[in-house]
């Protein structure tokens, strides 16, 4: 087993490598010019000045070369300076994981709750109007667009009815735990209902899947009361490829995330990537998408993990 | 009678998982070890032993299935290469245990009959389709059959198609890897009188594979008995059912519940079948048999003539 | 001939098994509605053309004295943020959105047809090495990529400045990205499914006679996972037409003045204050075609395995 996470961890670093590469040839052809940029900000710029500062920042070597030296300097911790921020791309992209985190790890929460509820409702009485109405939910939940969700909840809870503040992490003033509590409700809401659609028919696709099983009706021939049979026994089975599926579409809540900051005007990694790739600034939006994909490809192996730990009838190698 | 086709020392041995990235023990698994054997012109010549022993491995090798990792094959008396590997394909063919995976259920009967065919370029369309019909009317099927899908068939009528379609280019040698495993009891015997029928009608020669030596009895010739993926005894069936040489045999012939026979007891084999990962060494029957001596756990024995018998071979050190 | 047949052959006609999977899909009463509803769509989109023609509209005359305007006799849902009918252009954006999800749903659809079935046939290293190429692709953050991929700068591959700020590039440009994309859940599935395939009897049956790859794939191993491809290219296509409206959205796909039902909704924030109707309209489309086309696959599901139950 150990072996085996060993094994997926190079592999994990090896898919990182090539990534970083390909994302920093692709930065290269966006376009802008990080120099063209500075010089439109400075008139007095002459052309040596700017064959001079081309050679400092080494953008007159080719690109395989800059990337191995961005490389070198990022092994060491070097990960360069955020042009529109003024600051270590590290000191502006921490502070935004970290918001982004927050916003991820309640909506997760919410999301996996409401779908368990939910799903096992639906699961209980298949085929009956309550199934039929969840998974109508359930439809509605992974067709809709997340930043028209995002619009419509503005729309009706900020615009119309001022129930809560359309944008920001806070109110100038405030800070408070409440204030915070307020703006994080609706992204929480719309990133909630986004990812809960996918979620909502797995738990009842595997719950149905359980309770038919025949370890589950041998239970309940024993007498076991319905609640202790529902809770205990199906329960756990059921957790198995959920648990999976729910790890696995971090890539979703990530993509949900990203949107629903950007709507909302939330300081996390996604507005911050969106932001520095509008804005030219490479370094940020490099080092940005890079931490997505490891974080992405660490949920992943962390749900195999998780998949062989749970089932033990799984053999990992 | 004709050498057809003829195993020479092959070996085949299966890789699995070990290895990779950060070392760990490589895992061979040796499916089949040194196995020589010959099938004439004619004949049938049973591969029999329990799961695990390799026989089913064997009759991918002499179907093309399976490449062996040592040894080589005989066809017709020269050695298998790319010029005669074409003419191997030909007249070699194979029949499946389970009548429900071997159909294509998208095809229609009469392109799965004719498909050996179309695969070797083998006539035209229309001769095939000739050829198709001719072929169900041989395994006792309708004409009607041909326009139907699989599905529409039971268990033992599937396995009927099977073997028209192991017939179409005209085989020499059909590898019959435990055809009536999977039937009902009662069609088994259909079947099996099928396949005694065609053969003698074409003048087919069979490898029937089996785990089954009561079924064995009714239509083989030769029997050869594998344990543990090496041969350990070969023999025409008379003697190997009348008289068995090696051990292994002997047991397994025991073993087989016959009416109006009492129980021997004390006659069992005495533990399991080792993995074949891990074979023992020497003689790979030795933990588990009652003649064993010293000499069975240092030296592999090879195979030779039974006392008294010459047409017999076992791989004992001390068979009867 | 000796040998008897005992059982009757099955008498039930041969009925196809195509037909049988209709009568289940029809019972599936949302995926029925579905089919319906993507069909007025449909005729919806269309009708783009008959209104262009009988009331002489010009979808991209901008009228900036007339923002905003109110449902009238001239303009049946009002004017957009520049003066233009909105009822003619959701009409034409739909017919660019929906024809942008069906090219990168087949193109990125044969992508992973192709990768999945090489990669289960011939496995080994082949499949070795597509599979960690599969896995690195699955592994990016899909919208950051397809943001970089949209943004990206035609004119530094070599592109005339025309052609790259074109409303032909533009459309091109984001069928493509999303194909390169999102073609990886597809390979997976066709992978898997080729990895069965190639186990069963009458493959090994066709390889003892000759067989090879040129010969198996077609014949045997494509209309066997038919099934489950048409399905997941059904689900694709939702799929597909969400992410171009996002990237739309965010000014990285179709770009204006060609519409699309994404990019109507560019100027959010000023829509939810100024006129909330135009707001509504093109997101409720979208919700309304991706719902039926996953109610249609939801029901394609159920039709081609009997086991799920409803």
């Amino acid at each position: 087993m150990t072996r085996y996470i060993l094994n997926r961890m190079l592999q994990a670093l090896l898919v990182l490598l090539v990534m970083s590469v390909v994302i920093y040839s692709l930065i290269g052809l966006m376009p802008g010019d990080p120099l063209d940029l500075m010089i439109a900000s400075n008139p007095g710029a002459t052309p040596e000045v700017v064959a001079h500062l081309r050679a400092i920042y080494g953008l007159d070597q080719p690109l395989m070369l800059r990337y191995w030296h961005w490389l070198l300097a990022a092994l060491t911790g070097d990960l360069g300076y955020s042009r529109t921020h003024s600051q270590p791309v590290l000191e502006v992209l921490l502070p935004a994981l970290w918001q982004t985190c927050k916003l991820m790890i309640i909506s997760f929460v919410v999301s996996v709750i409401l779908s368990f509820v939910l799903g096992i409702i639906a699961a209980l009485r298949p085929g009956g109007w309550a199934d039929g109405l969840i998974n109508l939910v359930a439809f509605a939940g992974i067709s809709v667009p997340v930043f028209w969700l995002a619009l419509m909840m503005i729309l009706i809870f900020a615009v119309k009815l001022h129930w809560f503040p359309a944008s920001g992490v806070s109110s100038i003033g405030d800070g408070g735990l409440l204030d915070q509590g307020r703006h994080l409700v609706m992204p929480v809401i719309t990133l909630a209902l986004a990812t809960t659609g996918g979620f909502i028919r797995y738990v009842r696709a595997s719950m149905i899947e359980v309770l038919r099983m025949d370890h589950v009706r041998t239970a309940r021939a024993k007498g076991a009361s319905r609640s202790r049979v529902v809770l205990i026994h199906a329960f756990r089975n059921a957790l198995i490829p959920v648990v999976t599926v729910m790890a696995l579409s971090f890539g979703v809540l990530f993509n949900g995330a990203l949107l629903t900051e950007t709507m909302f005007a939330q300081p996390g990694m996604g507005k911050m990537i969106y932001d520095a790739i509008l804005g030219n600034d490479f370094n940020l939006a490099l080092t940005g998408l890079l931490f997505a994909t490891l974080v992405t490809l660490l949920s992943n192996l962390a749900a195999d993990i998780a998949y062989g730990w749970l089932d033990p009838r799984i053999a990992v190698s | 009678m004709s050498e057809l086709i003829a195993l020479d020392g092959i070996s085949v041995h299966f890789h699995l998982g070990g290895g990779g990235f950060l070392g760990g023990a490589k895992r061979i698994l040796k499916a089949a070890e040194n196995v020589s054997f010959a099938v004439a012109e004619g004949e049938t010549l049973a591969l029999v032993g329990e799961s695990g022993s390799g026989k089913s491995t064997l009759g991918n090798v002499v179907a093309g299935l399976q490449t062996p990792t040592a040894g080589h094959l005989r066809f017709r008396g020269k050695t298998l290469d790319r010029a005669t590997w074409r003419q191997a394909r030909r007249a070699i063919q194979i029949v499946f245990q389970d009548p429900f995976g071997a159909l294509d259920p998208r095809m229609p009967v009469s392109a799965i009959i004719a498909e050996p065919l179309r695969i070797l370029g083998i006539g035209t369309s229309t001769e095939r389709a000739t050829r198709a019909a001719e072929l169900i009317g041989l395994v006792g099927l309708p004409r009607d059959a041909l326009n139907r899908y699989p599905h529409e068939f039971s268990g033992g009528q599937r396995q009927r198609i099977a073997i028209a379609r192991a017939l179409a280019p005209n085989p020499a040698l059909i590898v019959a890897d435990e055809p009536l495993s999977a039937l009902d009891v009662s069609i088994q015997s259909q079947v099996l009188n099928l396949m005694k029928e065609l053969q003698e009608r074409l003048g087919l020669s069979y490898l029937f594979i089996s785990h089954d030596l009561a079924v064995v009895n009714h239509l083989v010739d030769r029997v050869a008995v594998l344990y543990l993926g090496r041969l350990v005894e070969i023999a025409p069936r008379a003697a190997l059912f009348a008289t068995p040489s090696h051990p292994y045999t002997r047991a397994l012939l025991e073993a087989v519940p016959r009416i109006g026979q009492r129980r021997q007891r004390g006659r069992t084999i005495k533990g399991e079948m080792p993995s074949p990962l891990r074979p023992p060494s020497g003689c790979v029957f030795h933990p588990r048999c009652p003649k064993a001596a010293d000499i069975c756990s240092r030296e592999a024995p090879a195979l030779g003539p039974a006392p008294g018998r010459p047409t017999q071979f076992a791989a004992c050190h001390f068979k009867d | 001939m000796s040998a008897v047949i005992t059982e009757p052959l099955a008498t039930e006609a041969a009925i196809g098994v195509w037909r049988l999977r209709w009568r289940r899909f029809a019972h599936h009463r949302p995926a029925m509605t579905s089919l319906v509803v993507l069909a007025l769509l449909g005729v919806f989109v269309l009708a783009a053309f008959p209104m262009i023609w009988i009331t002489g509209i010009d979808p991209d005359a901008t009228d900036l004295l007339s923002r905003f305007d109110p449902p009238s006799a001239q303009h049946w849902l009002g004017t957009d943020d520049a003066g233009r009918d909105e009822l003619v252009r959701l009409m034409i954006g739909g017919q660019i959105s929906l024809l942008v999800g069906l090219l990168a749903t087949v193109a990125g659809g044969l992508i992973g047809l192709v990768v999945g079935v090489v990669s289960g046939y011939f496995g080994g290293r082949t499949d070795a090495i597509l599979m960690r190429f599969t896995d690195g692709m699955i592994a990016l953050p899909l919208l950051p990529l397809l943001i970089v991929l949209g943004a990206l700068d035609l004119t530094k591959l070599g592109f005339s400045s025309e052609f790259a700020h074109s409303g032909a590039a533009g459309f091109w440009r984001i069928v493509i990205i999303i194909s390169i994309v999102d073609w990886t859940s597809i390979a997976r599935l066709v992978r898997a499914a080729t990895l069965s395939i190639k186990e069963r009897d009458y493959v090994r049956a066709a390889r003892a006679s000759g067989a090879g790859a040129l010969y198996v794939m077609p014949t045997h191993i494509l209309p066997n996972v038919a099934t489950p491809i048409i399905v997941a290219f059904t689900l694709t296509v939702g799929r597909v037409i969400l992410l171009e409206s996002v990237l739309s959205f965010l000014g990285f796909g179709v770009v204006p003045p060609t519409p699309s039902w994404g990019n109507m909704l560019n100027n959010a924030q000023e829509l939810v204050t100024t006129a909330p109707g135009l707001a509504v309209y093109p997101g409720l489309l979208i919700l309304v075609t991706v719902i039926a086309v996953n109610f249609i696959g939801d029901g394609l599901q159920h039709a081609f395995d009997p086991r799920s139950e409803r």
